[in-house]
């Protein structure tokens, strides 16, 4: 065969309409109940959570009765888990784009810490105080962003380090000192806002409560129905690709940290109303529950996979279970066995899930 | 004489003391479709990257359509209308063939939802690109809403090139398009660039195959030791001699001769 160009096709392509046209596949056996549950439940990933947290409300409502199923009880745990709730759709943001944040809890009461004294040690007005805890939260996020994009470091050591500085910062700003409910109730009712509540029958909500939920509402949103949302999850999935196919993945990484920033900046006006006054030692550990529920929630921690509404049930589930075990006379240490148990059962599950063939 | 469309001199790029384009000339007429062959580190990559943006070269200048160009990014050169392919693809596997189409240019609904409030027009973009990929003939594609990664090495490849090809860009460039596909496969991808040279979108073509090159290829620019050595027709040298001029066995003396 000479070299001269073949239109339409090369020798040796000359028999490929007569090939066959089977395409390789296995013996069709039916996939089985294990096999057709764990398709459902990759093309639905937010299955999950929603079922264990339907299950568990229903087995603790069986074991501890009455005073577990009561709306009031499950409104209270709603409230119990809302400040957890809304630093876990922070880091959900930032887990979508296979990073994590350390440093959520810290930034918060860091702004709380700032709001309060702004506003009841300094007299400044309630607004501005919150204002200036606002820019502030997103100013954090910003050295997050700028550590991650710019330093380059990797997401978990530059939170790890201005988890320690924003906790240092804090502690030198509060003298390791309490803010009392009175003194905030005295000057700045303002800031307790969101421990307001309102009854609906025996139901109690909180207006934290529903901040909680507006956050994850507004935060679907913008993550499946916008541009800027899509290219957050691209960005979690292939960092590479998301550049070459043109978008401009280190700033929105920065505008995605500056949004979890103002995030806990939001959460931090919010625990001021849910606990009543402003404690810089409060929340140590909101960093890794915020982790647990997003986790539990079945959001990928290798980014780019899971729906925001998972962190909601996942916070959700964890404070059913904290609800349950408490009311059936279970000891606090197990309560946190259970929780260890869920989160390690929540992302074996998510693997088994994932070796799904498509 | 037609002017080129896309024309590039004596464009030099050093990485330290290697010498990866070293004065290096290249030329795209309207309508055709260009191969760039050259052994391994003959400075193909570097070509590319320069034309396509991913690059700044050290020296040297770049003309698209008569105008000196210069690119900081490859999203300034993809605005001028310079798409790529990359051998990669550069899509996103977990997101559907519409998310990866509209990667970066999502249509947004009218009037104030989508102004304001940034809400997609998730139904125009799936009409949208329903639409070019039947153009070029992929609607094997069932669902275009299905995962990236639910497709097969040949099918992600034409959503590539759909991609590259649906926004009314002026040049496309391809990254061994070929390199991963079985016989099949490749001769659909072959087809894909084809019907994209028949809707007057000139294409530059990177690939060692040399039966594709020879099919395909309206002009082949041999790259050598970091510079076009010479432009050949395919009607008019043999694969051997293509391979002899581009490994240095053979120097275009010898063919013009």
């Amino acid at each position: 065969m000479s070299d001269s160009p073949q239109p339409g096709g090369q020798d040796y392509e000359r028999r490929l309409n007569e090939s066959a046209a089977a395409v390789a596949e296995f013996e069709h056996t039916p996939r089985g109940f294990l096999g057709t549950v764990q398709h459902v439940l990759h093309a639905n990933p937010t299955f999950v959570p929603v079922i264990v947290l339907v299950a568990s409300i229903a087995v603790f409502g069986v074991i501890a009765g009455e005073r577990f199923f009561s709306p009031f009880n499950l409104t209270l745990i709603m409230q119990q888990v809302s400040i957890i709730g809304i630093l876990a759709a922070a880091q959900t943001l930032i887990i979508l784009t296979a990073g994590i944040d350390l440093s959520v809890a810290a930034i918060m009461v860091l702004m709380s810490v700032i709001s309060g004294k702004l506003a009841v040690t300094l007299g400044v007005p309630a607004p501005i105080a919150l204002a200036v805890s606002f820019a502030g939260g997103i100013a954090a996020g910003y050295l997050n962003g700028w550590l991650v994009t710019k330093v380059k470091l990797p997401p978990f050591i530059a939170t790890l380090g201005t988890w320690n500085v924003f906790f240092a910062l804090n502690l030198w700003l509060s003298g390791a000192q309490s803010i009392r409910g009175s003194d905030i109730d005295e000057v700045a009712p303002l800031l307790k806002f969101f421990g307001n509540s309102f009854e609906i029958g025996s139901a109690r909500l909180t207006f934290g409560t529903l901040l909680m939920v507006v956050i994850f509402v507004v935060l679907w949103y913008i993550l499946n129905k916008t541009a800027w949302g899509r290219h957050v999850y691209m960005i979690g999935d292939d960092k590479e690709a998301a550049e070459m196919a043109g978008i401009r993945t280190d700033r929105t990484l920065r505008q995605v940290y500056m949004l979890a920033g103002f995030i806990c900046a939001l959460a931090a006006w919010a625990s001021i109303g849910r606990v009543g006054s402003i404690s810089p030692q409060s929340f140590y550990e909101g960093n890794l529950e915020s982790i647990t529920a997003v986790v539990i929630g079945g959001i990928s921690l290798f980014g780019g996979r899971g729906s925001i509404m998972g962190a909601l049930f996942g916070a959700l589930i964890v404070g059913v279970f904290q609800s349950g075990l408490r009311l059936a006379g279970v000891d606090v240490l197990w309560q946190v066995f259970a929780i260890g148990w869920l989160i390690i059962i929540a992302v074996a599950i998510d693997q088994w899930i994932r070796k799904v063939s498509a | 004489m037609t002017e080129p469309l896309l024309k590039a001199r004596g464009l030099v790029k050093r990485y330290g003391r290697v010498t990866a384009l070293d004065h290096a000339d290249f030329d795209l007429m309207p309508g055709e479709i260009l191969a760039v062959i050259g052994d391994n580190g003959a400075g193909k990559s570097s070509l590319i990257k320069a034309i396509s943006g991913a690059t700044t070269p050290d020296e040297g200048t770049i003309t698209l359509e008569g105008r000196e160009v210069r690119y900081a990014s490859p999203l300034q050169a993809r605005e001028a209308g310079i798409e790529c392919v990359y051998q990669t693809l550069a899509l996103s596997p977990a997101l559907s063939i519409t998310d990866n189409m509209f990667c970066g240019r999502e249509l947004r609904k009218p009037g104030i939802l989508g102004k304001w409030f940034g809400l997609l027009d998730q139904r125009a973009m799936e009409e949208f690109a329903r639409q070019k990929l039947t153009e070029l003939g992929l609607m094997t594609i069932q669902n275009i809403n299905q995962a990236v990664e639910t497709l097969s090495g040949g099918q992600r490849q034409g959503v590539a090139v759909a991609r590259a090809a649906a926004f009314g860009s002026k040049v496309i460039i391809l990254d061994e398009p070929t390199a991963a596909l079985g016989v099949k496969e490749s001769r659909k991808v072959l087809d894909l660039i084809r019907d994209v040279r028949s809707r007057g979108t000139p294409v530059v073509l990177i690939s060692h195959n040399m039966p594709h090159v020879f099919e395909l290829a309206d002009r082949i620019h041999i790259h050598r030791l970091g510079r076009r050595l010479t432009v050949v027709k395919p009607g008019d040298v043999s694969m051997s001699d293509a391979v002899a001029l581009m490994t240095g066995a053979m120097t275009p003396d010898a063919i013009h001769a």
